[in-house]
């Protein structure tokens, strides 16, 4: 099965505006919404919330009252500050990593570490194959568990269907969900635009592809934007080793289209949807795979 | 004072308010600084433009092991939540990219053979702009995956004498929860689009937990917005006021991608940012109270 993370840097490039017009190109697919912190990919392409499990990701420790004798060992060896001596002493749930230290280090049995669901992974259906997404509860820091958790059942639903691509939705950063939105992937596919935010995200996230050796391609959106920009980005691409294989123009029609909630294919210009079917073509190059019949 | 600036969703245009609002303040002689927390991606430098003059390495404590001492006992393994140390026969492997610097490790070790050594995961940068507006951002180092200890070092630069604008990244997980912590308001930076709703909801809650107040700013505004538009019924709903409105403008689209900033190009915006400061203030000091 071939697999391709579609990822930014930036926020607001058009992740997943070119995910949606992926997907309704290259359909039948499986998809994975790895964007946990903000989903989107099942608005765009009303597929609803289906059915939902809620995972258990991380703990908390929480003090019992009624054991505690307020020695303060806990506090003394919490590393997050996040032992409030009260009284009574009790635990900041932001704070808290769920370490455990102040558990092994009670002598009264006073902490216990608990559980908490901290995201819900939904899987439901597009017009264009099964969509696994990923939900992190608010603050919850495990958002790699949830990404991989993720992946591991849009792969297991498209192995099922016999679907030949999984086409990931990333977030935006570097950080520990895009990280896990990338691992093991055949490649990545960074939308980006030619800003000075955007292009300053861009050469990091492609030190992040560089440094986990996958390779990459850039889509240059809104590419009339700034012609100087757009240049810059192009040799960055190309001295990166991750060429720009598809520019789409600025167009307020995206616009529109984004606050009905419309797919792309469709619903915008014809030199957009030109543009698009171009990226679509590319990355069927790239990862080899079948044209349907 | 200190104003977190989030959004939920990315390039909603959270660095542009953020940005704009310091500038005005600035300029307004009301002591000001910007604090960039959007530690995995930061931006603010583009259109501040200071120069940095100091730089101070984030260190996390990671494990070591003395194998003189250590007799593969798997103790520390067994502590570790993270599973950041695994025992094989031969020897003890640490994952640093997955330690959180708990100690537990150390603190189970019976052999005294669990060590620390410090382990860089990025940095925080500090400066002035021309103008003498102080800037400082933390930067993930490339390939880790923790941003929240950055940014917990790089808050330590809140100065209570100022009005601290933080940037933040996007979402609602443990790194912006870390950046609008103890804020006295956030600013929700949204656009007219479900997907701006869908995320603003995640980030109000988000709010919510922390208690603190927020703020609405819509940005890629309609000039006209319909009757029954989703995104102000919602704030209607909610009881939750509309502070400022940008409009959709290819202008202001071109002007941002140049790292330019509304309040240089429209003198109106510096009045306008003011603006919005008052209502954040009113509403911390309310909250407050």
């Amino acid at each position: 099965m071939k697999q391709l993370a579609v990822i930014s840097g930036k926020g607001g490039t058009g992740k997943t505006t070119v995910t949606a017009a992926l997907a309704q190109l290259l359909e039948p697919l499986a998809l994975a919404d790895c964007d946990v912190e903000a989903p989107n990919l099942s608005i765009i392409l009303s597929a609803g919330e289906g059915e939902c499990f809620d995972l258990k990701v991380s703990s908390r420790a929480r003090i019992m009252e009624e054991r505690c004798d307020q020695c303060g060992l806990c506090l003394e060896h919490c590393r997050f500050s996040a032992v409030d001596p009260g009284p009574p002493f009790r635990v900041d749930k932001v704070a808290c990593e769920g370490c455990g230290v102040c558990r092994m280090i009670c002598p009264a049995g006073a902490v216990v570490l608990e559980e908490r669901e901290g995201a819900r992974v939904c899987r439901s259906l597009t017009p264009h194959g099964p969509l696994v997404s990923g939900k992190l509860a608010v603050g919850e820091e495990a958002s790699g568990k949830v990404v991989t958790r993720v992946r591991m059942e849009a792969r297991f639903i498209a192995s099922e269907e016999g679907l030949e691509f999984l086409l990931i939705d990333g977030s935006p950063g570097i950080g520990c969900p895009v990280i896990a939105s990338l691992t093991g992937v055949d490649a990545a596919l960074v939308v980006t635009e030619p800003t000075l935010a955007a292009a300053h995200d861009l050469e990091r996230v492609l030190q992040l592809t560089e440094h986990f050796g996958i390779p990459a391609m850039v889509c240059l959106n809104k590419c009339d934007l700034n012609p100087d920009m757009a240049e810059q980005i192009r040799e960055w691409g190309r001295r990166a080793g991750a060429p720009v294989v598809a520019e789409v123009p600025f167009h307020p029609r995206v616009v529109e289209a984004l606050r009905e909630a419309l797919p792309p294919m469709g619903n915008l210009p014809p030199e957009l949807e030109e543009a698009l079917r171009g990226l679509a073509e590319r990355v069927r190059e790239a990862l080899g795979l079948e044209r349907r019949s | 004072m200190v104003i977190a600036v989030a959004a939920g969703k990315g390039g909603t245009g959270k660095t542009m308010v953020a940005v704009n609002l310091a500038l005005a303040l600035h300029r307004r002689g009301l002591g000001a600084q910007l604090l960039d927390a959007d530690v995995e991606e930061p931006n603010a430098h583009l259109f501040l433009k200071p120069a940095w003059e100091e730089r101070e390495e984030v260190l996390l404590p990671v494990p070591t092991i003395d194998p003189e001492l250590c007799d593969l006992c798997g103790e520390c393994a067994r502590a570790c939540l993270y599973a950041a140390l695994a025992v094989t026969p031969q020897r003890v492997l640490v994952f640093e990219e997955l330690c959180h610097g708990c100690g537990g490790c150390s603190l189970s070790c019976p052999a005294g053979a669990v060590g620390e050594k410090a382990r860089s995961i990025g940095s925080i940068e500090s400066g002035l702009t021309a103008e003498s507006l102080r800037v400082a951002r933390g930067v993930l180092e490339i390939g880790e995956p923790k941003a929240s200890p950055v940014i917990s070092r790089l808050k330590r630069r809140l100065d209570p004498a100022s009005v601290n604008m933080i940037d933040c990244g996007p979402g609602t997980g443990c790194a912006v929860m870390t950046a609008v912590r103890g804020a006295d308001v956030c600013l929700m930076v949204t656009e007219p689009t479900p997907f701006g709703l869908h995320d603003l909801e995640m980030a109000l809650d988000m709010a919510a937990e922390l208690g603190v107040p927020p703020l609405v700013v819509i940005n890629k505004d309609r000039a006209e917005p319909p009757e029954g538009e989703p995104l102000r019924d919602f704030c209607r709903r909610r009881g939750l006021e509309v502070a400022l409105s940008i409009p959709f403008d290819p202008e202001i689209a071109r002007l941002c991608s140049r790292g330019s900033n509304l309040v240089d190009a429209f003198p109106e915006w510096q009045k306008r940012f003011v603006g919005l400061y008052r209502r954040a203030a009113l509403i911390a000091g309310g909250e407050a109270a």
